[in-house]
């Protein structure tokens, strides 16, 4: 019998182990809280975001063998949800609603302002690093829009002066 | 004598100040030497007014309001814990005519009660629905929710009775209570308010459902938009756990309910109930064939009640007041009352619960007092993004699921979004495909690709190819409404449409604010 050919797949003995100590330690402890749970992968990537962030996409590997998935069904969890991110953002985030109650009260012009006032188009980071801006999609203060969240601050009645005076406070 | 002032912790009110109004009373209070009691309640809804503070007084609740930081030092002066006189005062917080005119059932104690107190939950009514509810046979449980007419409130107006007695006659040892709290909808905001506002109410009615159907464990699935609901909803579930109210003996019944709260990721289809029980089964958010229902199959495959936070919230009442009472509310086939939210720009934004049946026009002006821009209104979209858009000759259509269905319009989640005369209907409509192009699952073609072609026909349609590319937006909706697996690519048509029909003349304006939105 002829030696069986090696297969081109990589082998990787230990997931993670090429893994920043910082992320890994957010992978295993966030699979430690909640991997019991019954279809444990969304609280996972939230505790995993919660603590860094962000889901470092080389991360991927770690989480799919702790969790016993396949690498490509986290992928495609991570990739389908707008709230988990991929790619590291900025100190902060400024999520911008452009649902239509918030349309109503100027949220277009919102938008126009706040892009050129970071000089960022949607999912981009100020150049220095300060602000990723993000679309949302209604963040349930209908009444006293246009409305933005930074961080998990909420702010209603959010004018383009206000905007900027907002930008002041979180840079301190 | 400790006196005690509600200031609400509710979102809204605090995206307004209210935290920093509260410090304010603190310092005030401190300075002053006056021993108060700070209480962070619910929102009443009445958001203009916000943040929205009481006194408790001998005379009842006296209600100032806006009030901000800097009006707390005035306001003491002016004998703020007496409840004295002062410009921002509004007298008994019962008699303000926006509330006073509501018929609040569900929310009836949203804004009142300490959200996280149990007492005040039940000082207020909270678990005698279950208390009566556990001497019941399951299949009479079921039959009273049946009885009392209450059609899921999320926006599909199944009645939530048929739903319960489907999965109680299904066979299975496992069964789950799911509780659809993806409140995507722009416009809407009453399951927010109640979970912010009366937490208990929303776990007391699944527990009934539980009870109702034989299941033993049931999620929450929230949206992570809402940290605010989250930390009172967390906190709600900690309480019950530690008083009995949920785990392995539910309030003394014999029976088990557990009861955990699930986060959402950013995805609007995650309201659809199948995307739901993908998302919590730890998957893409991805719509299911049906049948089978998840009455039949749901999560983990086994049968599942997918209620709306409004339904569930509306099932204690029925069983602590009787079916007669809830069913005596509303008209035709819309029973009970419905959480009205009045949103995008209008005056007098907030929470309004009705009996089924007011017109549209007393709700936008009665209610509202028009727009907030002091402009007319133009257009107002009723039911989320998915909802037509109307102009004024349709705001005779009483709130009825039936009335507003055969005017060709869906009354959804009762999300009410005001436009004044400056909005451009083109634009909207535009915008609807767009949403419908981000927040399409992509399982099925017409409304994943349907979308994206949709936006550029309005691009072309507006560009001046007026009468080809309408017949082919007609066509493309058509397909979308009839070929989409769900009511994202099937009901997009809705708002687009109907901007076309009511408004053809934004479609032949060149395009204007188009740079705004890319």
């Amino acid at each position: 019998m002829s030696k069986p050919r090696s297969l081109s797949i990589p082998v990787r003995a230990a997931p993670g182990a090429d893994l920043p100590k910082a992320e890994s330690a957010a992978v295993l402890d966030a699979v430690r809280t909640h991997g019991q749970l019954k279809g444990p992968l969304l609280p996972v990537l939230h505790a995993i975001q919660e603590r860094l962030g962000w889901v470092p996409p080389q991360a991927v590997p770690l989480i799919a063998f702790e969790l016993n998935l396949s690498r490509a069904e986290v992928h495609g969890v991570l990739t389908f949800y707008h709230y988990f991110r991929h790619i590291k953002p900025g100190r902060k985030l400024i999520y911008l609603c452009r649902a239509e109650a918030c349309q109503a009260v100027g949220a277009a012009a919102l938008e126009a302002h706040a892009k050129q006032v970071l000089g960022v188009d949607f999912h981009g980071t100020s150049a220095d690093g300060s602000f990723t801006l993000e679309p949302v999609y209604c963040l349930g203060n209908c009444a006293c829009g246009p409305s933005l969240m930074i961080d998990r601050e909420l702010h209603a009645g959010v004018t383009p002066d206000r905007f900027d005076a907002l930008l002041v406070s979180a840079r301190k | 004598m400790t006196t005690t002032i509600y200031v609400p912790g509710e979102a809204t009110a605090v995206a307004l100040g209210a935290d920093a109004v509260a410090r304010a009373i603190e310092a005030e209070a401190e300075r002053h030497k006056q021993p108060i009691r700070i209480v962070r309640n619910g929102s009443r809804g009445a958001f203009w007014l916000e943040p929205l503070i009481e006194v408790q007084t001998g005379r009842g609740r006296v209600a100032y309001g806006p009030v901000q930081e800097k009006d707390v030092p005035g306001l003491y002066g002016a004998g703020l814990l007496q409840g004295a006189a002062h410009p921002l005062c509004h007298g008994a917080v019962d008699s303000i005519p926006y509330l006073a005119k509501q018929e609040r059932l569900t929310c009836t104690r949203i804004g009142v009660i300490d959200p996280l107190s149990l007492d005040d939950y039940r000082a207020y009514g909270g678990y005698q629905g279950l208390k009566a509810a556990a001497a019941m046979e399951p299949a009479a449980i079921v039959q009273a929710v049946i009885d009392s007419g209450l059609r899921g409130r999320g926006g599909a107006a199944f009645p939530t009775g048929i739903k319960w007695r489907t999965v109680l006659a299904a066979a299975g040892t496992q069964k789950y209570i799911v509780c659809n709290a993806d409140e995507g909808d722009s416009g809407t905001f009453s399951d927010r308010l109640l979970m912010e506002g009366d937490p208990f109410c929303l776990i007391e009615g699944m527990t009934i459902a539980a009870l109702a159907v034989g299941a033993s464990s049931g999620y929450i699935y929230l949206r992570c938009e809402y940290p605010q609901a989250q930390a009172i909803l967390s906190a709600a579930i900690a309480t019950a756990y530690a008083q009995g109210y949920l785990g392995a003996d539910v309030a003394g019944t014999g029976r088990p309910f557990d009861l955990e709260l699930r986060l959402g990721a950013g995805a609007y289809i995650c309201g659809e109930e199948t995307s739901l029980l993908e998302s919590l089964e730890g998957r893409r958010g991805q719509v299911r064939f049906k049948p089978p229902l998840p009455a039949i199959k749901g999560l983990f495959g086994c049968p599942t009640v997918v209620n709306n936070v409004i339904s569930f919230a509306s099932v204690p009442i029925v069983f602590e007041r009787g079916v007669d009472y809830y069913r005596d509310f509303g008209v035709g086939r819309s029973r009970g009352t419905l959480p009205i939210q009045l949103a995008g720009n209008v005056a007098r934004g907030g929470l309004v619960e009705k009996a089924f049946g007011p017109t549209l026009r007393e709700l936008l002006y009665d209610y509202g007092g028009g727009t907030r821009s002091g402009r007319p209104i133009r257009a107002v979209q009723v039911g989320g993004p998915l909802g037509a858009y109307w102009p004024e000759s349709r705001f005779d259509t009483p709130l009825d699921y039936e009335a507003f269905a055969q005017a060709g319009g869906m009354l959804g989640h009762g999300g009410i979004v005001v436009f004044d005369d400056t909005v451009d209907m083109a634009a909207q409509a535009r915008f609807s495909m767009e949403f419908c192009a981000i927040e399409s699952c992509g399982k099925c073609t017409p409304c994943r690709v349907g979308s994206t072609r949709g936006v550029e026909v309005i691009d072309r349609l507006r560009a001046g190819d007026r009468a080809r590319q309408e017949e082919v937006l007609r066509d493309l909706c058509n397909t979308m409404t009839h070929g989409s697996l769900c009511a994202l690519g099937g009901l997009t048509p809705y708002p687009v449409l109907s901007a076309l029909d009511y408004f053809p003349e934004d479609f032949a304006k060149p395009r204007a604010q188009e740079t705004a939105r890319s």
